[in-house]
């Protein structure tokens, strides 16, 4: 019975230091979702400035440029997911290797699929499936820099000027977790080239207005339309990925902090349940032990010879 | 005739906004050469190399930006928008720094190893020298 008793108390010790663990976790995790949030906020004007010029340019000539040409019949598409470094984010790296898969299923008629991962998760998912990857990037998913997403976008961009008969890529998506709220953040896919210049989004910026459009109309360039969207093309295209990136950051760490808080709720109704069994098993010691005592002084008093 | 309105001017990183405010004069470096912008200067829309851009704001001050590249917009507003991946206001930049790091990026590529990346980060810490560089001159 004591050993029982022992028993039930290491756990519950065991049980509260993971609660520790996994509160700090949370704390730490609740603490850096803000901060990610700032980044993607800080990072709209960039993204604003560009596309009002994007928009300016395309607007202004009918200039035909490699990345924004449509391919009419897709032989060899690439695929970006982008998952997490770390687990004990919950379900966040699964869902989006989850969408990935789904994608892949529906580009499967395609002769070739290339698939480009970002996070530790992916590429030991794909590592241990034995599946061919084109490259990987790690190391960076909860702080991502825009200096991490011009790498990705200079490999990406690299493969995707490659003529398709050389193996180059007709057409590239990605795979990322678009950051709602605190409580829900969505695995998606977009398409990122062939660019779609016009409409591309759906009010993830801060929803300016549009109508200044039509102020672009009387543009002198320099040198030429032709090399300012030269210019401006690939910029945008690491604009996405950075925009990407610091979603699925931000989301990698409030799908963490929800985790965690869960895994310490668990923890503590564990601990809950394991006191009372202790305390029931230390009680029934303490009775056992009484039934003993009063049963041996009760057989000492019987079998005592009357004087 | 009245002096047209300040330029309204915005310079933005990828990461953050660099800088906001009115300016009476921008000299910039495009792909063409040297371009100063004065106020109700005419829409235009140019490439930049690396360079250090230098404000001067309406209340006469100096504000020196180094920027790796990117391109400015005027519009006929009078806004303009400097636009670049990377760039870095003169308070922000060690002289220093810059230097080594033109030094050991100039010498990774006498040795012919080095990446896009490094090519970016020499533009960008020449364009920081150049802009330490003014400051200083304007110093004196």
């Amino acid at each position: 019975m004591a050993e029982n008793l022992r028993q039930l108390r290491d756990r519950r010790d065991s049980v509260a230091t993971t609660k520790k663990i996994t509160r700090a976790m949370e704390l730490i995790a609740s603490s850096r979702v803000p901060k990610a949030q700032r980044k993607v906020r800080s990072a709209g004007p960039y993204a604003h400035e560009l596309k009002r010029a994007i928009s300016a340019v395309a607007s202004h000539s009918q200039e035909d440029h490699p990345l924004t040409r449509p391919v009419t019949d897709p032989v060899r598409p690439g695929v970006l997911v982008i998952t997490s470094d770390r687990g004990l984010a919950g379900a966040y790296s699964s869902n989006a290797i989850k969408a990935a898969e789904e994608l892949t299923a529906s580009l499967e008629d395609r002769q070739e699929i290339k698939v480009y991962l970002c996070g530790r998760k992916a590429i030991q998912y794909y590592e241990f499936r034995e599946r061919p990857v084109a490259h990987t990037w790690s190391g960076f998913s909860d702080a991502p820099t825009y200096q991490n997403a011009r790498q990705i976008a200079d490999k990406l961009l690299a493969d995707f000027l490659t003529p398709t008969e050389e193996g180059g890529l007709d057409e590239i998506h990605l795979v990322y977790t678009h950051f709602h709220s605190m409580l829900i953040q969505q695995p998606r896919v977009m398409r990122l080239l062939p660019l779609e210049v016009v409409d591309y989004e759906e009010g993830e910026e801060s929803g300016e207005p549009e109508e200044d459009e039509e102020i672009f109309h009387q543009f002198r360039f320099e040198p030429d339309a032709a090399s300012v969207l030269d210019n401006l093309l690939p910029l945008y295209v690491a604009n996405r990925i950075h925009f990407v990136l610091l979603q699925s950051a931000a989301s990698e760490l409030a799908s963490r902090q929800r985790a965690m808080k869960s895994a310490t709720d668990n923890a503590e109704q564990l601990i809950q349940t394991l006191s009372r069994k202790a305390n029931q098993a230390r009680q029934a010691a303490i009775t056992q032990e009484i039934t003993e005592i009063v049963g041996g002084a009760a057989a000492l008093t019987d079998s005592t010879p009357e004087e | 005739m009245a002096a047209p309105k300040p330029l309204h001017v915005d310079v933005v990183a990828a990461d953050r906004q660099v800088w906001k405010g009115d300016a009476v004069n921008i000299i910039i470096r495009t792909t063409e050469g040297d371009i100063g912008i004065l106020p109700g200067h005419e829409p235009i829309f140019a490439n930049l190399v690396p360079c250090a851009a230098r404000i001067i704001t309406d209340d006469g001050k100096q504000e020196v930006i180094a920027v790796d590249g990117g391109y400015v917009a005027v519009d006929d507003k009078g806004h303009v928008s400097i636009l670049a991946q990377y760039a870095s206001r003169s308070g922000e930049i060690s002289r220093e720094g810059a230097q080594q790091d033109v030094d050991k990026i100039s010498r990774m590529m006498d040795r012919n190893e080095f990446s896009e990346d490094d090519v970016h980060r020499l533009h960008l810490a020449q364009a920081q020298l150049l802009a330490a560089k003014h400051i200083a001159a304007q110093k004196d």
